[in-house]
């Protein structure tokens, strides 16, 4: 599954397009600038997922259960076992949401389109719910999260940083293996047409239920390093549907065309949502909404397609 | 025997107010196909229209007739207003791309209608409670209860049975129907479709802004407060079926008496029990309870 895989065009831009942008963001640019690296590169994560599940033309409206779920497994570690590890940390957050996935995929898997959409949206406001008025889990408070370690030392933000480039290039590696396994090629033919690959022997249901797993194992780890980068989780931020709608705002903004391309509009949405909090704090809404109708109106390829234009790689067709 | 009356009271009221709204979306859904979020846009908009209108009749000591003049007033012009723009010029150059992109862009125009909100009508919550301090309240089974939440019922059951007089007895409703049923056997018999969904949307619109501005006298409007109504409705749309009128108005009491329930029983639960019923009714009937049949196409 993972042979050769580094001699891939893809995969190599890649690492070089995270090596930029941890080495921007620890070295050059200043803290401000690079938490909008850190951030868009964690939720990039989850945006991956999306972009995969959304390769066979499902699209959940409420991904936020599992960046959200991810979130939380890293505060509950915390509060009750004590856990601070970086490493435990995120295969905590990773497996909690990947065994989410698996117990409700058995159930969504049956599901297209706009009843996709909103069964996944009501598990996820079945959480919001539940975190949302419950004391013990912090309520609308949340629950602070307290400084990585790894092996016993304290991580620091640059530790954090690095750490978190790790996690992304090794998800880059993973999702580009799975996208180009068989297993990746039939979920494209599934949008095309689910009768004819049950034809061709497949099980329609499994392929997509695998697919939904690795998407929300995703989006988990994108919630356990937002918690560990920010310190903080609460559900408003993480779990309300509105959070989803901006993982689904994202990966259309940025094109469904390549791995690299979640990770790159996420920085580009982490840095919007910046400035047009800076400069017009009571626009900023307004300014996202703009963005998203001009993507959707002018832009339908997202901004990968931007990049494809004038993209120095490009190899000639065979 | 206190505490049924209270839950029964709570929950008939946030029916009610949940009926107008989930209406306007059920119907939007069931014509267009369209599950618009920017609905939650029309509900604020309506709220804060109606909130300053009444404040200035209130403060200047109008008649108070003419506050229900204003509430309705508030939402006919936010549904034309809103409604014309967003199906003219950006819905309706949508029509033929995924459904998933259409929610996005309402999920985007919500944002927008959200954010004019604080340029137009600024950050301070604003209390339109002359409505509800006039008609004062009433005992009711030794339970006090305002006058003015009680009349929400009343709009409900006038709007529901407008509704199916129009769609049943009136030559646009039959129209409306066909179009529901199958929107190109329609264009064929010569029916304006593209007339049919502007009407259509602004009249969602409408009513969206309607349950905003009637409830506005009894609670505080503030920025943000519509983002737990559009999911709510939401919920109350899918758990009745999404495009039914019948399914709405079960919808709503059932989320409406469940949550009342939760809320003075288990306040834990308020969230979490009316969204569990939502992906039960998703997983054992996804089309919903009430949906109507789907057409067999070859």
């Amino acid at each position: 599954m993972f042979k050769g895989i580094l001699k891939e065009q893809t995969i190599q831009v890649g690492i070089g397009f995270v090596f930029i942008v941890v080495l921007l963001g620890t070295f050059i640019l200043p803290e401000w600038m690079s938490n909008n690296f850190m951030y868009g590169l964690s939720r990039g994560l989850a945006v991956l997922g999306l972009m995969i599940l959304w390769r066979t033309n499902l699209v959940s409206f409420g991904h936020a259960l599992y960046y959200g779920f991810g979130a939380y497994a890293v505060a509950m570690a915390q509060k009750y076992l004590g856990v601070t590890d970086v490493f435990l940390r995120i295969i905590i957050a990773i497996a909690a949401a990947g065994l989410l996935g698996f117990v409700l995929g058995f159930i969504l898997r049956r599901y297209r389109e706009i009843f996709f959409a909103m069964l996944s949206l009501a598990f996820s406001m079945v959480l919001y719910g539940l975190l949302a008025k419950a004391e013990f889990l912090g309520s609308t408070d949340g629950m602070s999260i307290s400084p990585s370690t790894m092996f016993g030392f304290e991580l620091g933000r640059f530790g954090l940083f690095y750490f978190i480039g790790f996690v992304v290039i090794l998800s880059l590696i993973f999702a580009h293996a799975y996208l180009r396994s068989s297993l990746g090629h039939l979920t494209t033919a599934i949008m095309d047409n689910e009768i004819r690959v049950e034809y061709l022997g497949y099980s329609v249901e499994k392929a997509i239920h695998i697919k939904y797993v690795i998407s929300a194992c995703l989006a988990g780890g994108a919630g356990g390093l937002m918690a560990a980068a920010l310190g903080q989780v609460d559900p408003d931020s993480m779990v309300l549907w509105s959070v989803s709608g901006e993982l689904v705002f994202v990966t259309i903004m940025a094109g469904l065309g390549n791995i690299l391309a979640p990770f790159v509009g996420a920085i580009f949405f982490e840095f919007i949502r910046t400035y047009a909090y800076e400069f017009a704090p009571q626009a900023w809404q307004m300014i996202i909404g703009g963005t998203l109708l001009a993507i959707i109106f002018f832009l339908p390829g997202g901004l990968w397609s931007l990049f494809q234009k004038i993209n120095p790689f490009k190899k000639e067709k065979k | 025997m206190q505490f049924l009356i209270t839950v029964l009271l709570d929950g008939l009221i946030y029916a009610s107010y949940l009926f107008i709204v989930s209406l306007g979306l059920t119907i939007t859904f069931g014509v267009m196909k369209i599950l618009n979020v920017a609905h939650g846009g029309f509900f604020a908009w309506g709220a804060y229209l109606a909130s300053i209108s009444i404040i200035y009749l209130g403060d200047n000591e109008y008649n108070s007739f003419l506050y229900y003049f204003a509430i309705f007033l508030s939402a006919i012009i936010v549904g034309l207003f809103f409604g014309y723009i967003i199906e003219r010029f950006i819905l309706r150059k949508m029509y033929n791309e995924d459904i998933h992109l259409i929610v996005l862009a309402t999920f985007g125009l919500f944002w927008i209608l959200e954010d004019l909100i604080l340029h137009v009508f600024g950050v301070d919550p604003l209390m339109p409670y002359y409505p509800a301090m006039e008609l004062g309240g009433i005992e009711l089974g030794g339970i006090f209860q305002g006058v003015y939440s009680l009349t929400l019922a009343g709009l409900a059951i006038i709007v529901a049975f407008i509704c199916w007089y129009f769609l049943k007895k009136t030559k646009y409703g039959k129209v409306l129907q066909s179009v529901i049923f199958d929107r190109e056997v329609s264009v064929s018999m010569g029916i304006n479709v593209t007339k049919v969904y502007l009407i259509t949307f602004i009249i969602g619109g409408m009513l969206g802004a309607l349950g905003g501005a009637y409830i506005a006298p009894t609670i505080s409007v503030s920025p943000g407060f519509a983002i737990d109504v559009v999911v709510m409705s939401f919920a109350v749309v899918v758990i009745g079926g999404m495009g039914s009128v019948p399914g709405a108005l079960i919808g709503s009491l059932i989320v409406g008496l469940v949550r009342a329930f939760a809320v003075h029983q288990a306040p834990i639960l308020e969230l979490f029990i009316i969204y569990a019923i939502m992906a039960i009714v998703l997983i054992i009937k996804p089309e919903g309870l009430f949906a109507p049949p789907k057409p067999r196409k070859i």
